[in-house]
């Protein structure tokens, strides 16, 4: 009853293109992320499902009915906003109860209900406290608590956890992972930090200039990129992108891919090499390495081949000092190949995988 | 320490000297000025004059300052929108504050004049006949609380304009979101919002209240028999008309002795009820 349809929806501010011809289901009891760089229009398709902004064309639709241009508090969405939009003059229990005391809810129904959600979140001892006196991550969890008591099956987040520092971000995702799994939520999820996206969607969507850059599970964009975009977008450091024409020595091309070049479509386009899947040997392209970032685990490689960058994660305890001659290889099955229109070119022996 | 001089030459020293000579007899050609004690304070208590001023004063502040601060929450609600021409708006609810109270009080002279002011010929459209607005010791408070507060509100709404500007938006679409009316989102989260703002302009209005007297020089002069007169005006007018210093030294106490008092109720009362962030 909750699962949420938008089609073909747009958003414009005058000439400004905010949302183009955007679709895409999330299934009830789901998290879809919305995921994209600054200015891509994700927040403002998390506002127009909320109906904070009016759509310009397309719909929307949450469970059975068509909420394109209802009133906001009508759709039955929740909204934790990236600012948390705590109301500073109450308490947290005041602010947790907002909304039903707008709604009229008895005030027994509302005891029961600030406990639950309290106790789900961590607050109870924190319910007298403004939220001047809380630190971020408790504001945080007042936003996820005053989202729960709504028993709202929908969901939308505003990069919520950008406020928040590199531990805290960790465990906050997996709390609202599992807080969402438990209610069966439905949620949309808006970030630009891929690793969110990775570790806590069921599907993504991917967004590059109000446009969908391509849709689907987490494993799906990492394995296979439809577009050179979404091949950097997702992991860190960035899959490396190799234009073919820059390339010169085939010979050693040929060695760094398993041996053998396959045959045509070598000219023009892209090859694209996830960092782990580059391995540095004696045969091979031949590179210069420029920086490295020793992580304990593994060690980051920033070289050169001409012009072009690439990263390697290398793991093992070798030191490699800056300037250094080396040689990189791949395996075939490793590597991606794009057209120079940065699309995809589907390799028919890797389709089955 | 400069501006401690200053101040100790302009403010404390004048206020020392006010008391000391609220003690003191008036002086004349043969008599000189001698130490008289509370004297002063019980002609005071018993001056018929006195008392009606105070009265005045108390329902001048009364009629001024809830009227004027509404109307200027009102009026920076209305221009804190987009609406058409905006700048155009607040900068006409701005311009009364500009105007010195003198001018004011001239233009509204002419808007009461009897039968010939603007108010008059209005209301004569309409077949009201001629009224003394000024003239009418019922009328004449009440004619010169409205146009104190149509000086006052549109100075007021800057300082409202401001501080709901710095109310973050998503305040309001986290409680539209919830269901709340505009109004519910005004009285439960604007509204006490702007508590620090409400203080501050209270403060001012009270104090405007006691020390503003240019539009009485202008408009009435205290009368008719005293119906318009307010503190500030009756001091001066026994210290620089009926030359009775030390009679108005100890009405001075008085009007500071309801400053402070009024000053230290709204910080101590109020403070208690102001959020700030």
């Amino acid at each position: 009853m909750s699962r949420i349809e938008i089609h073909e929806l747009a958003k414009q501010w005058g000439p400004v293109v905010a949302v183009d011809q955007v679709s895409f289901t999330v299934t009830e009891g789901s998290l879809t992320v919305l995921l994209g760089p600054s200015g891509c229009g994700k927040s403002t398709i998390l506002r127009l499902i909320a109906g904070l902004e009016k759509v310009s064309s397309g719909s929307i639709a949450i469970g059975e009915s068509e909420v394109t241009h209802l009133d906001p508090a009508k759709r039955g969405v929740s909204m934790v906003f990236q600012s948390y939009a705590l109301f500073p003059h109450l308490n947290v229990r005041e602010n947790i109860l907002f909304g039903l005391k707008v709604r009229g809810v008895s005030p027994s129904d509302r005891r029961a209900r600030l406990e639950e959600s309290a106790r789900m979140v961590g607050l109870e001892e924190l319910l007298n406290r403004k939220p001047a006196q809380l630190s971020g991550g408790q504001r945080q969890r007042v936003a996820l608590a005053r989202s729960i008591v709504s028993r709202r099956r929908v969901c939308l987040m505003d990069e919520p956890l950008s406020n928040l520092d590199a531990k805290l971000r960790a465990e906050m995702r997996d709390e609202i992972r599992s807080l969402q799994q438990k209610l069966g939520l439905t949620m949309v999820y808006v970030t630009h930090d891929q690793v969110e996206a990775m570790t806590m969607a069921d599907q993504v969507v991917l967004l590059k200039k109000g446009r969908v850059e391509q849709t689907g599970r987490p494993h799906d964009l990492y394995e296979r990129p439809r577009t050179t975009f979404a091949a950097q977008f997702m992991g860190s450091p960035p899959m490396n992108l190799l234009q073919l024409d820059l390339i010169e020595a085939r010979s050693a091309l040929a060695a760094a891919w398993g041996g053998t070049l396959p045959t045509g479509g070598l000219t023009g386009g892209y090859i694209g090499v996830r960092p782990e899947h580059v391995l540095v040997g004696d045969v091979g392209l031949p590179v210069r390495v420029s920086a490295t970032d020793y992580l304990g685990a593994e060690t980051v490689l920033r070289m050169a081949h001409g012009e072009q960058t690439l990263f390697g994660k290398i793991g093992g305890h070798r030191r490699y000092a800056p300037g250094e001659q080396l040689h990189v290889c791949w395996s075939a099955e490793a590597v991606h190949r794009f057209g120079a229109d940065g699309l995809r070119i589907e390799d028919p022996k890797r389709v089955s995988s | 320490m400069p501006a401690a001089i200053l101040l100790i030459a302009f403010t404390h020293y004048p206020t020392v000297a006010t008391v000391i000579d609220s003690l003191f007899s008036k002086a004349t050609a043969i008599r000189p000025s001698r130490f008289v004690g509370l004297l002063n304070y019980q002609r005071m208590l018993d001056d018929p004059i006195f008392w009606k001023v105070l009265a005045n004063n108390a329902w001048f502040a009364l009629g001024t300052i809830p009227t004027s601060i509404a109307l200027a929450i009102v009026m920076a609600l209305f221009v804190n929108r987009a609406i058409p021409g905006r700048s155009l708006v607040r900068m006409a609810y701005f311009t009364p504050t500009v105007l010195p109270m003198i001018a004011v009080a001239n233009i509204w002279l002419f808007f009461y004049t009897p039968d010939i002011g603007l108010i008059d010929q209005i209301a004569g459209w309409f077949g009201f006949s001629g009224h003394n607005w000024l003239g009418d010791p019922n009328t004449v408070l009440p004619a010169i609380m409205v146009m104190t507060v149509w000086k006052e509100a549109g100075f007021f709404m800057i300082f409202y304009l401001a501080a709901m500007q710095n109310i973050p938006p998503e305040l309001e679409e986290a409680s539209r979101l919830e269901g709340a009316s505009r109004w519910y989102y005004f009285r439960r989260v604007m509204f006490p919002l702007l508590m620090p703002t409400t203080l501050f302009v209270l403060v001012n209005a009270v104090l405007n209240s006691f020390k503003l007297v240019d539009h009485l020089f202008v408009l009435t002069k205290g009368g008719p028999d005293n119906a318009s007169n307010l503190l500030l005006y009756y001091i001066f007018e026994t210290a620089f008309s009926y030359f009775e210093t030390h009679f108005a030294a100890a009405l001075t106490m008085v009007l500071l002795v309801i400053l402070g008092v009024m000053a230290l109720l709204q910080f101590f009362v109020l403070d208690k009820r102001v959020h700030y962030r």
